[in-house]
């Protein structure tokens, strides 16, 4: 047995990396062509780049939903505050400047996300539930912003946030990985990390110990607010338009279902940033994948299905244990 | 007095690190209420979970009717006989009495569930056996709280009818509650059945059991008669050694104690879990608070530390008061608390114990002011270091540890934020002989370091060989309080046991 490979498959990240490689892997025998990146006009072209730039809302909203489900909580409302951000950013745009668009957009992330955190962390309603109500109005909130039409969007600087380039590489990949970093500095760098797995972990004793679990609670569904609202400039800008009803359509469940590829319990307690990326890639390059490999779109979500249970059960250790006992003297890793 | 109906012998269990149940002997007979006492971590619990198959013992033998029997789940011992009510009661809240009876086994007719015949025989039962006669088609919820522990009896006692154990099924109940639960307990001892009863309200034991089992530490301490046992001596059996015996050590140290209080609380109070009491703590002394569980010991702690909002009277900490207490305010003026609950309300069991011993400072500092892993790691290894924390690595989850090393972390964490006082809940239950003693010098040496510590204990000879003071309380009061050489184990004993004498009336 290998040490370091050993002590690598024991990390949350490593199943998740291993999903997403044989992922790439297959792509690379279906798909001829998959890892080859073009320069035209400088910017970079390829499959890659493309899974790359498309990930980024679905990504965005994923991080923040790492802090909420760390805390046990869960946040339903994210593909609504996604479409309200873009709505009210398409329609200041018509009268205001895009910054006064950017801020309002936002603004109402921030909103969003304090509105769930006060339901959730002062008057303790169950996360599913309190966020259940933003979910519903959410979308009608949007479309009363739209007036039910799909607001078209000029400015160039709002469609540089979506489609422009920058050295390179797609702009929206460098809002992505400047909010990862946020993150990443918060939880390393500040006492939220350990505030947060410890109230996600035991509240009662986080509160024994002098922690003040509201707090934290209300910070991390505001965050999750913000994610959304900043994922939802991203979709609007991407296709010049804001379209309340199809904007983040069940966005929230992929972006669970990153959380938990990438290794963060539903229960709580430790929680993986890092994961939460490869997470989100792995269903990005999966939609990729279908499509281009040419499968029925009828059945797509059967496929997808079919893969999501497959990496969810090569993450759970029972069902590990229970193959490696199949298989027990060839088992050499 | 009929026949011996369920016989336990010399019956140990063991947990990770601790002894829980070493040669415990347990007789039942039939058409008798036993009692089984003790303190919290006596081993009641442990040696219910044992015969119902919850958990698995490492010796000894239970025998049920001369045959002896294993049961593995509490479902089996339910099949053989035996079955539990729970302090809490764990029935479902939104469906029927009847259904609640009668789940998992209704009595089916052309495979359909035959409703008539659930509600007739819920009625009959209740009424027959529990006198009882409400109407079994509305939802549990609609009932009280008595009504639903009756509820949950009728279910046990119609399962099987041989041993009926109640765990702390009045905790929750007020006087004439209990009173119609005693008059069913009756009727059902009159019917042959076991019961063992679990509580530790004195009153009640005295009033309506035959025998009383002792357990000390896991330890059977004597089976007793009711009718022959006196009040003191039952109190002394359960926490004190012999009477007369005084334990007062030399070794304890001299203390600075300034005339400085440093907190006083005055009418402090929190309905229904403390009446309102005085309390001063003056700087560097150690107080104890002694009496039996559920007397309003750990309630005051709480309160002082603002886990639990009072809600009349004042506090104040260094002259300063303090409108609204919370445990952040409390760190923040130094004050610390090691909870009695280690496993809810102390460790943090995902984390490491680097994590686990920062916890406390980290909150003090706040969430921006992060402690650099350099700093945090030296912490951590002072207080490893300095309590003997027995590990591979501080980076090891806290859940690995054994209790007793799990408890230092807790001193650690607290520590580690530099208190002015420390309030230990009962530190030293539940954890191994070795690691009681070196907590118990901790404290001393802590204490002589100048640190204010309330200290409260189920063993009197530990709150009175660590002790300036001690106060005494019995059902959410203080009732008095002894100081220097006035203290001694017969003494506070004599202070819980006569109150509850001369004070027959008790609110429950």
């Amino acid at each position: 047995m290998n040490p370091f490979l050993y002590r690598m498959a024991q990390t949350k990240i490593f199943w998740p990396l291993v999903a997403l490689l044989v992922l790439l892997l297959l792509n690379f025998f279906l798909i001829p062509g998959f890892f080859s990146v073009e320069i035209k006009n400088g910017h970079l072209f390829g499959s890659l780049i493309d899974i790359m730039n498309r990930v980024i809302p679905l990504l965005i909203i994923s991080i923040g939903m790492t802090l909420v489900i760390a805390k046990e909580g869960i946040d339903i409302s994210v593909g609504s505050v996604l479409a309200i951000s873009g709505a009210l950013a398409a329609y200041i745009m018509e009268s205001s400047t895009v910054w006064v668009a950017l801020i309002a957009a936002v603004g109402v992330g921030i909103v969003c996300g304090m509105w769930n955190g006060v339901l959730v962390s002062i008057f303790e309603i169950q996360p599913m539930v309190a966020t259940l109500i933003l979910l519903t109005v959410g979308r009608g909130i949007a479309q009363l912003i739209t007036g039910g039409q799909i607001l078209t969007i000029d400015d160039e600087l709002y469609k540089y946030i979506g489609s422009g380039f920058l050295m390179g590489l797609p702009f929206s990949i460098f809002i992505g990985g400047a909010i990862f970093l946020i993150m990443l500095y918060m939880k390393k760098r500040t006492a939220m990390g350990l505030f947060l797995e410890s109230i996600g972990n035991n509240i009662t004793a986080s509160k024994f110990a002098g922690i003040q679990p509201r707090k934290i609670i209300f910070l991390v569904y505001t965050i999750s607010g913000v994610c959304a609202a900043i994922a939802g400039i991203i979709v609007s800008a991407n296709v010049s338009s804001a379209d309340a009803n199809n904007a983040g359509l069940w966005i929230e469940l992929d972006a669970i279902l990153a959380v938990v590829i990438g290794g963060t319990s539903m229960r709580g307690g430790r929680y993986f940033l890092g994961g939460t990326v490869v997470g989100a890639l792995f269903i990005q390059t999966l939609s990729t994948t279908i499509y281009s490999v040419g499968i029925n779109p009828q059945i797509v979500m059967v496929v997808k299905a079919f893969v999501v249970i497959i990496v969810c059960l090569v993450q759970s250790e029972q069902f590990r244990s229970i193959f490696m006992q199949f298989n027990k003297k060839k088992v050499s890793f | 007095m009929g026949a011996i109906l369920l016989k336990a012998e010399g019956i140990t269990k063991t947990f990770p690190g601790v002894k829980a149940l070493s040669n415990v002997n347990f007789n039942l007979q039939r058409g008798e209420i036993h009692s089984l006492m003790g303190e919290n971590g006596a081993g009641k619990s442990t040696l219910i979970k044992v015969l119902t198959g919850v958990h698995e013992k490492n010796g000894g033998t239970f025998y049920l009717e001369g045959e002896k029997i294993e049961p593995a789940s509490p479902e089996e011992a339910q099949r053989l006989g035996i079955s539990t009510v729970y302090q809490e009661i764990n029935l479902c809240e939104n469906l029927s009495v009847a259904e609640n009876i009668f789940i998992g086994r209704e009595p089916m007719k052309k495979g359909r569930i035959d409703w008539k015949e659930i509600n007739r025989r819920a009625k009959k039962v209740l009424l027959e056996r529990l006198n009882i006669n409400i109407d079994v088609t509305k939802i549990l919820s609609s009932y009280s709280t008595a009504i639903q522990q009756m509820v949950a009896i009728a279910r046990a006692v119609d399962i099987s009818s041989g041993v009926l154990i109640l765990d702390e099924p009045t905790s929750s109940l007020d006087k004439n509650e209990v009173k119609q639960l005693f008059d069913v307990m009756r009727s059902l001892k009159n019917e042959g059945m076991g019961i063992i009863f679990v509580s530790h309200f004195l009153d009640q034991i005295f009033e309506i059991t035959d025998k009383i089992t002792v357990l000390r530490n896991g330890e059977f301490i004597g089976e007793y008669e009711t009718k022959t046992i006196s009040r003191t001596e039952l109190v002394s059996k359960m926490i004190g050694r012999e009477w007369g015996e005084d334990s007062r050590q030399d070794h304890k140290k001299i203390r600075q104690i300034s005339e400085k209080v440093f907190v006083d609380a005055s009418s402090l109070g929190r309905q229904g879990t403390i009446n309102p009491f005085n309390l001063s703590l003056r700087q560097g002394e150690v107080l104890g608070l002694a009496g039996l569980l559920g007397s309003g010991r750990t309630e005051v702690a709480k309160l002082i530390f603002g886990i639990e909002k009072a809600d009349e009277g004042m506090m104040s900490i260094d002259n300063e008061a303090i409108r609204s207490m919370n445990p952040k305010v409390a760190v923040d003026k130094g004050l610390s608390f090691c909870p009695e609950d280690r496993k809810v309300e102390g460790i943090v069991n995902d984390l490491t114990i680097r994590e686990n011993i920062i916890l406390g400072l980290q909150a003090k500092r706040g969430l921006f002011k992060y402690i650099p892993m350099k700093e945090q790691k030296e912490i951590a290894q002072k207080y490893i270091d300095l309590l003997r924390i027995k590990t591979p690595s501080m980076e090891q989850k806290i859940d690995n540890l054994s209790g007793g090393n799990q408890q230092k972390v807790i001193l650690a964490r607290w520590l580690a934020t530099d208190p002015k006082l420390l309030i230990l809940d009962e530190p030293t239950r539940g954890i191994d002989i070795g690691s009681k003693r070196e907590i118990r010098k901790l404290i001393l040496d802590l204490a002589a370091e100048g640190i204010t510590i309330l200290f409260i204990s189920s063993e009197l000879e530990e709150v009175i060989a660590c002790c300036d003071r001690v106060i005494v309380l019995r059902d959410r009061n203080i009732i008095g309080e002894l100081q220097g050489d006035e203290m001694s184990e017969s003494k506070i004993m004599d202070m819980i046991a006569k109150e509850a004498e001369s004070n027959e009336s008790i609110p429950v």
